[in-house]
């Protein structure tokens, strides 16, 4: 029986062959494994759309308002106090009633837990993966990179979507409330400011989502992730 | 065999207790085992011995309650968690019982997996993928998602994948418990085709009688301990060339007559 010496890999010495993943490597993985979820991911996306579209629509619904009372002056004001706004027209401010704060208060936790969820389940239903990709070598920080990544990239997705949305949904009521005045008068600035305030919230929340279902995944110790499967 | 032996692997008074609730389960009672470069070896033994058990401790995949596990004279639990990555992605190459591909990555995307940990570029990548899906004989399929294949062509991607940096150990749990009669014939086929050539140290917990033919050492084990071991040319004599009765074929390449007996 002839056998000859085995593997190259106990030749060489260990401090050039360290683990790695490019940067460029692991978007291209979390990209495919979103993409092959295409579904999932959807999901997951659309319940940061709703979220972020929401938080667009409030925000971009008051900077309306602002354009109006800083040239409608005092009939703007009492148009703005009918339709529910509390306006201070010494400083020509405009916020939100009490009640309607509460409310986009709660809707927004109830977001989050949508996509904490979400995030939670799609790390949770690929534990065994996650084994398979530590068997392989993998470092908990590749792994936590991975999950990362995604949820940036699903993130930036159903913000920058739902941002949109809800802004231009804010428009279209304004205009419907408040007839086409309220267009003539808008503050751009302060509109690009919300929706992108809205886009970032929006990723945070993303982020934040996949953060601690991500970090005990990576964690884990392989053969306990493997064994998680059956 | 007569030639100057390197250990590369070696267990050394290792036990593992997992506890359930307020129960003890000792899995392992105290293992020593001295396993030699390029050796084939089987580790046998009832369901609920501890084969799996000892498989992990042997790959850095658990720890070991007592004990140590020496890998080229290197003990594992020294390791940090790169080196240990390091261990798992160069030195040790693993085969499952459930194949454990990633289901969404292609035969390919899998067996490329591990050379993209250890920094192998994308295209030598893709070529070494390709070469050694051939070589398990896959040549044409790797495109295909491990869905998409049968169950034996599933462990021969595993196979390939275990091969992927040319590891000096391949340790395999059960590699033909999920597969028919000739379909586990020919991973075993396969892994001793690569002990031979490649000259790989062939580790696999094991059920299946069929591998006994071509394993260098039968390491039995019973209730957490190591009931005997035992060589091939003793083990045709103890065992009565059992696995040659079921499944009719020689060892090729057996450097002993091993028709002769009754
Ligand atoms: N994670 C665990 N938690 C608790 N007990 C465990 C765990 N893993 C193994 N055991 C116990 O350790 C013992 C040995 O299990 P092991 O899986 O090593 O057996 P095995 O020889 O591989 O069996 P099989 O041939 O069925 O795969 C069993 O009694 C089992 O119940
Ligand atoms: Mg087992």
């Amino acid at each position: 029986m002839t056998k000859q010496a085995a593997g190259a890999g106990k030749s060489k010495g260990r401090i050039d062959r360290l683990i790695t993943l490019s940067f460029a490597k692991s978007v291209e993985i979390s990209f495919k494994s979103l993409q092959v979820r295409f579904f999932r991911s959807m999901i997951t996306v659309s319940s940061l759309v709703l979220a972020v579209s929401f938080l667009a629509f409030v925000l971009v619904n008051l900077d309306v308002a602002g354009g109006l009372l800083v040239h409608g002056g005092r009939d703007a004001a009492t148009a703005l106090s009918a339709a529910g706004y509390d306006v201070d027209l010494a400083d020509g401010a405009v916020s939100m009633s009490a009640k309607e704060r509460w409310i986009v208060i709660l809707s927004l936790l109830v977001c989050t837990v949508g996509i904490v969820n979400a995030q939670l389940m799609s790390v949770t239903e690929r534990f065994s993966e996650i084994g398979v990709m530590k068997c392989l070598g993998a470092l908990d920080s590749m792994i936590l990179r991975l999950f990362l990544l995604e949820a940036a990239m699903q993130g930036l997705l159903g913000a920058s979507i739902g941002a949109v949305l809800g802004g231009l949904i804010s428009l279209l009521t304004g205009a419907v409330r408040f007839g086409l005045a309220a267009w003539a008068d808008l503050p751009w600035a302060g509109m690009l400011g919300s929706v992108g305030m809205a886009t970032l919230a929006g990723c945070l929340l993303s982020l934040l989502g996949v953060l601690y279902p991500a970090l005990v995944a990576a964690r884990m110790e392989p053969i306990n992730a493997i064994r998680a499967e059956h | 065999m007569n030639e100057e032996r390197r250990t590369i692997v070696r267990v050394v008074g290792v036990t593992k207790s997992f506890t359930m609730g307020k129960v003890e389960v000792m899995a392992l009672k105290g293992v020593d085992l001295e396993i030699f470069e390029g050796e084939y070896i089987s580790i046998m033994g009832p369901s609920g011995s501890g084969k799996s058990t000892l498989f992990n401790m042997i790959g850095g995949l658990d720890k070991p309650t007592e004990g140590k596990v020496f890998i080229d004279e290197v003990d594992i639990s020294q390791l940090d968690a790169y080196e240990l990555a390091w261990l798992r992605n160069r030195k040790i190459g693993y085969i499952f019982q459930t194949f454990n591909l990633i289901p969404v990555m292609s035969a390919l995307e899998n067996v490329t997996l591990p050379m993209t940990f250890a920094g192998m570029n994308a295209d030598d990548a893709q070529d070494k993928g390709i070469e050694l899906l051939k070589l398990v004989g896959l040549g044409e399929r790797f495109q295909h998602k491990p869905l998409e294949l049968s169950g034996g062509q599933q462990q021969r991607v595993a196979v390939a994948r275990s091969l992927a940096n040319d590891p000096a150990i391949i340790l395999a749990d059960e590699p033909t418990g999920n597969l028919d009669l000739s379909t586990g014939e020919e991973i075993i086929e396969l892994m001793q085709m690569l002990s031979e050539e490649r000259g790989v140290t062939i580790i696999s917990a094991t059920h299946d009688y069929k591998m006994l033919n071509v394993s260098d050492r039968v390491i039995w084990v019973r209730d957490g301990v190591v009931d005997r071991v035992e060589r091939r040319e003793e083990l045709d004599i103890s065992v009565g060339g059992i696995g040659e009765k079921l499944t009719g074929t020689k060892r090729n390449g057996s450097p002993e007559p091993t028709g002769e007996r009754g």
